[in-house]
């Protein structure tokens, strides 16, 4: 049977209501955005049920974002900026480790989480359908609230040191933050859904990921500015594709940084092939990977 | 002229194909051990021992599904029949889009909502109110409809007291009464259920199938997965009977259901003399015992509203006078009575019977019934009697009119009478 035939067929069947087509292959790089949006619904009742039960589970609830960030910070300020005396770019130590850690901390929690994706869902996964990228969608949204409660200590901070002194030099690219913010977001989404769909074949991966984005934050311009790096260290520094976003961060709120529209874009460019890959590897694990599991 | 109804769904040539061994359970450490291994032209440091082909192993594969085709139209029920393994589960996935196809297309037209589980997505931290939304998103719903529905479903679990408190302080019973509720309030186009019943009480499970052909009176098509034969016979119309990953029927119900059964009869092995204990067995030979025109082996399914029919068939090698033939009626290791031939002693004639014996409809309650066969000559002393050589099972049924509430073995009609003695004001 032609395969136009069948299409007659079917119209004539089924008319033109709402269609559900299950077949072995489907287009592997299709990302049934539309579908997506469908269950925005459920997108952020995920993101409400994520937030309540980790208020409920911590002993702080949400002191906890606000705990987290500043003892980090302390800490990094101490040991880097006091006794290892790391360049701070100029700017005041306890503000650039605060700016790196905040919106670092976005992407390792949302990279980690959505690491973890299909080991940690297979149960619901294996029992109803939905479209699984609402998962880590929905873990992008609830890690952006976090981070908006860091955020606001930081901005209280910088507004702070910005009466008290006259270092800081906020300048237009504050408007970018919400690029920057997608940007950091895309990659971490990218990745996390690379490395869920490898730990469907490699289960001991996760275990390695804690690590690596330990690792990955001494790679990334977080503790120290690019600008502090040799000459020849700063151009593979800024392949990292954090590190630009990083660095354009800081030069926008506190005024010390490379940004640069060059680096940018050639870090979008990364994360396009980034998301592009991921959505490749998970189309094709989601459909499958239930056999397995 | 009266427009035929509209298809809703269309398999086509479904099959469904696993691979066997262990696949992407694997490490990373372990795929690195190997690799080295190879490298260093060792053997293999993970094949078991004597398994040197252990690359062939892990190529084998079995087919879950063959070549499944049918067509379901707009508001029927469709119940879904088979043995443990036959491949049930893993249509229904496929239908629910939890597994793809490994040959084969599916068309669906209108909203498909799936029953697998009750409670799928409920989170212990979140109020009952809150896990309602979370596992109404999770089937399909929108959260408008969650919003319109959500007193009625409240209502239908009876938990209008506790749905303001965390999950994680229910009741197994109150979990399952509340994602019952959240999954009967689901009203797509095209409902799919695997065996959810089989959780609650007697009770809850006819209050959720009432609620099935409730939505099914309303058009919309239902696919239901049981071993509870009386369930899908109540419930649905046609049945499909799967078979090693086969359909093997399409067609009625009571057919689909009688096909099922008979499957199960090809293990059964013949009655011998030596099922029989007594004088009489090498005379009398029972050849076969049948209910309702099923061989009690295959431990036939009785509709508790049909008259129940035993047929017995069988050889004398002699003529015996004042011989009486019966059959026993156990349950649970009890004799509950005894049916003769006839009425009164008589002559059992050299040669090829058939006894038949009678019990009324409606007498007989749900549940699993043992049977054994004999005759009895007049004297005491000649007489034979097998052991127990079959079995059948009295349905439930859900159905009104049906005394559901009457327990215990058997049904009396209701003969009592309550005289009001005096009235007080």
């Amino acid at each position: 049977m032609s395969n136009e035939s069948t299409e007659q067929l079917h119209e004539e069947l089924f008319g033109h209501d709402h269609i559900t087509v299950i077949e072995p292959h489907g287009n592997l790089f299709e990302l049934k955005l539309r579908e997506l949006w469908g269950y925005k619904d459920l997108i952020l009742l995920f993101v409400r049920r994520d937030f309540v039960a980790e208020y409920k589970q911590t002993i702080l609830g949400p002191a906890w974002h606000i705990i987290q960030p500043l003892m980090i910070t302390i800490m990094f300020t101490i040991v880097f900026g006091n006794i290892a005396k790391l360049s701070t770019d100029g700017l005041p130590p306890f503000l650039f480790y605060m700016s790196g850690t905040v919106i670092w901390t976005y992407f390792a929690n949302v990279f980690t989480e959505i690491s973890g994706t299909f080991t940690k869902n297979a149960g619901i996964f294996g029992k109803v359908y939905f479209p699984r990228l609402a998962i880590p969608v929905s873990v992008m949204i609830s890690k952006l609230i976090a981070f908006a409660i860091q955020f606001g200590i930081f901005l209280a901070f910088g507004a702070y040191y910005l009466m008290t002194t006259n270092v800081l030099v906020p300048n237009g690219w504050i408007l970018f933050t919400p690029l920057l913010l997608l940007m950091m977001g895309s990659l971490a989404l990218g990745g996390g859904i690379i490395i869920s769909s490898l730990t469907t074949r490699y289960r001991d991966l996760m275990v390695l990921i804690g690590f690596g984005v330990q690792l990955l934050m001494y790679a990334t311009p977080v503790i120290y500015p690019l600008s502090s790096l040799p000459e020849k260290w700063q151009f593979w520094a800024a392949l990292n594709p954090i590190a630009p976003i990083i660095e354009a961060f800081r030069y926008a709120y506190l005024g010390a940084g490379t940004a640069s529209w060059e680096m940018l874009s050639t870090s979008g460019a990364t994360i396009l092939a980034i998301l592009l890959l991921g959505t490749l590897m998970f189309n094709r694990v989601e459909r499958t990977f239930m056999d397995t599991v | 002229m009266v427009p035929m109804a509209k298809t809703v769904i269309k398999v086509d040539n479904l099959s469904k194909q696993y691979r066997l061994g262990q696949i992407g359970g694997g490490t990373l450490r372990d795929d690195v051990n190997r690799w080295i291994a190879r490298l260093m032209g060792r053997p293999d440091p993970l094949a078991k021992i004597g398994q040197e082909g252990a690359a062939h192993a892990r190529n084998e594969s079995f087919w879950a599904l063959k070549d499944v085709n049918f067509e379901v139209k707009e508001g029927e029920i469709l119940g879904i029949i088979g043995r443990n393994g036959a491949g049930k589960s893993t249509l229904l996935k496929i239908l629910s889009r939890i597994t793809t196809p490994t040959e084969g297309r599916i068309t669906m037209r209108g909203r498909v909502g799936s029953l697998l589980e009750v409670g799928t997505g409920f989170h212990p931290e979140l109020t009952g109110r809150e896990n309602i939304y979370l596992n109404g998103t999770i089937l399909g719903m929108r959260k408008a409809e969650v919003d319109r529905k959500l007193e009625e479903i409240i209502a239908f679990a009876e938990m209008e007291r506790f749905v303001d408190t965390p999950v994680k302080r229910y009741s197994s019973g109150m979990t399952v009464r509340l994602a019952f509720a959240v999954a009967a309030h689901l009203e797509p186009e095209i409902l799919i259920v695997d065996e959810v019943l089989a959780v609650g009480d007697a009770e809850f499970q006819a209050k959720c199938l009432g609620k099935m052909k409730d939505v099914s009176s309303q058009g919309r098509t239902v696919l239901f997965v049981s071993h509870n034969m009386g369930s899908i016979v109540d419930l649905c119309q046609r049945g499909l009977v799967v078979e090693s990953g086969r359909l093997i029927f399409d067609g009625e119900v009571g057919a689909a259901v009688t096909c099922y059964m008979e499957k199960g009869v090809s293990h059964r092995k013949e009655i011998t003399a030596d099922d029989f204990s007594g004088l009489l067995r090498d005379r009398i030979l029972i050849e076969s015992v049948r209910i309702n025109d099923i061989d009690v082996g295959a431990a036939p399914l009785v509709n508790p509203l049909e008259t129940i029919t035993v047929e017995v068939l069988g050889t004398s090698k002699a003529q015996l006078s004042n011989m009486d033939l019966f059959v026993t009626v156990y349950k649970d290791g009890v004799r509950l009575f005894t049916l003769f031939d006839q009425k009164q002693w008589g002559y059992l004639e050299q040669g090829a019977f058939r006894s038949v014996f009678t019990l009324p409809d409606k007498v007989l309650r749900p549940g699993h019934y043992t049977v054994r066969v004999g005759g009895d000559r007049k004297g005491g002393f000649e007489w034979l009697l097998s052991g127990d050589i079959g079995r059948f099972e009295i349905m439930d049924m859900y159905s009104d009119g049906f005394e559901a509430r009457a327990h215990g073995i058997f049904n009396f009609p209701r003969t009592g009478m309550r005289l009001q003695v005096r009235k007080d004001q």
